[in-house]
């Protein structure tokens, strides 16, 4: 790969792959919207497993925590989730977005086999 | 996410094959539009698999036009494959990185492409065609053939014409371009093939320095993947 690639992203769904291979339980978070000044574009992904091993991010690491909880609450009961983090949202400067920004993240289960 | 539709948008991956995947933001039912199809349980409206595809070509992922539905666009890299390690691709590479394309530059003589001349740039000193075969271009790559000679040339455009790449171009006066089309045609390839061919390369900006004649190569690069052709000044 050229090593001047402004844009290279992990691989996230390669390890998620590999992760699947290994039985592991997974759920995959994934900003689907942005305002103001979010570090991370639309269609980063945040990888987690039932242990709560992380691969790639959804944020400057602000939201992480948060989303991790959802994530492994996805995991157990199936159910997708819609989380919104900003500030103009009080539960959001609890988990600290203070770089002023806004996202929405999705949160869904990877179905096994 | 269905395993099913997990492995298949692998697959798309790995035939490195443009695909998005829709998913309803209310429910969580999920389909995936290709290049030239759908599959999965959503059920997608005409309008939802355009907006897809618009997406897909101008790698913008995103909630829908409708409000609905998220567009999660998965394309191969933009590539492109630079045939000449001449000054022009000095200019043309560092631009060509910046807006997202990875960047390989062939030349089977090596005191063109040295590391000196291009750091940081993938170098290829293999004869172009067997270059190209081996990078397997696809509908994200884009090929610029600078060298002005035909006997690296030709044999590089050969492979590109036979291959997906969405952009094609050569560098040359209109004679020289003339000539080069003669020489295609006895090799067998027809108007058809050379529809996908801009030659010369790039956008009629007035450019004369290498910087401004590769400005004029990336803007028309640009222009064609974004499907912006005929071009219009900008708004």
């Amino acid at each position: 790969m050229n090593k001047y690639d402004p844009r290279q992203q992990d691989d996230i769904l390669g390890r998620i792959a590999e992760w699947r291979r290994d039985g592991r339980r997974i759920a995959v978070a994934t900003v689907v919207k942005t305002w103001g000044s979010s570090p991370r574009p639309v269609g980063s992904q945040l990888a987690i497993d039932d242990s709560g091993a992380m691969i790639g991010s959804v944020s400057g690491g602000c939201i992480e925590g948060a989303v991790v909880r959802e994530a492994m609450q996805s995991i157990q009961d199936g159910q997708p989730r819609m989380l919104d983090f900003g500030v103009s949202d009080e539960q959001a400067w609890e988990v600290g977005l203070a770089c002023g920004g806004e996202v929405k993240v999705y949160v869904e289960r990877i179905e096994g086999q | 996410m269905k395993a099913e539709l997990f492995d298949a948008l692998m697959a798309y991956r790995e035939a490195k094959s443009p695909v998005a995947m829709v998913t309803r933001l209310e429910g969580g039912e999920q389909a995936l539009v290709s290049v030239d199809g759908t599959e999965g349980p959503l059920a997608l409206t005409d309008q939802l698999v355009v907006e897809a595809r618009t997406r897909m070509r101008d790698d913008r992922s995103g909630i829908s036009t409708d409000g609905a539905h998220f567009v999660h666009v998965h394309n191969p890299p933009l590539r492109m494959i630079v045939v000449g390690a001449v000054h022009i691709s000095q200019m043309l590479a560092p631009m060509a990185a910046l807006a997202g394309y990875a960047v390989t530059i062939v030349d089977p003589r090596a005191s063109f492409a040295t590391e000196d001349r291009f750091p940081g740039v993938d170098l290829s000193d293999d004869w172009p065609d067997e270059a190209l075969e081996a990078l397997k271009p696809d509908s994200r790559t884009a090929i610029v053939t600078l060298t002005h000679d035909p006997k690296l040339d030709d044999p590089a455009l050969q492979v590109a014409l036979k291959s997906d790449a969405f952009y094609i171009a050569c560098l040359g006066s209109k004679r020289t371009h003339a000539r080069r089309l003669e020489r295609l045609r006895e090799d067998g390839f027809s108007d058809r093939d050379f529809a996908r061919l801009h030659g010369p390369a790039g956008l009629d900006i007035g450019a004369v320095s290498p910087a401004e004649i590769a400005i004029s190569v990336l803007a028309e690069m640009t222009a064609v993947k974004h499907g912006a052709e005929p071009l219009k000044a900008a708004a």
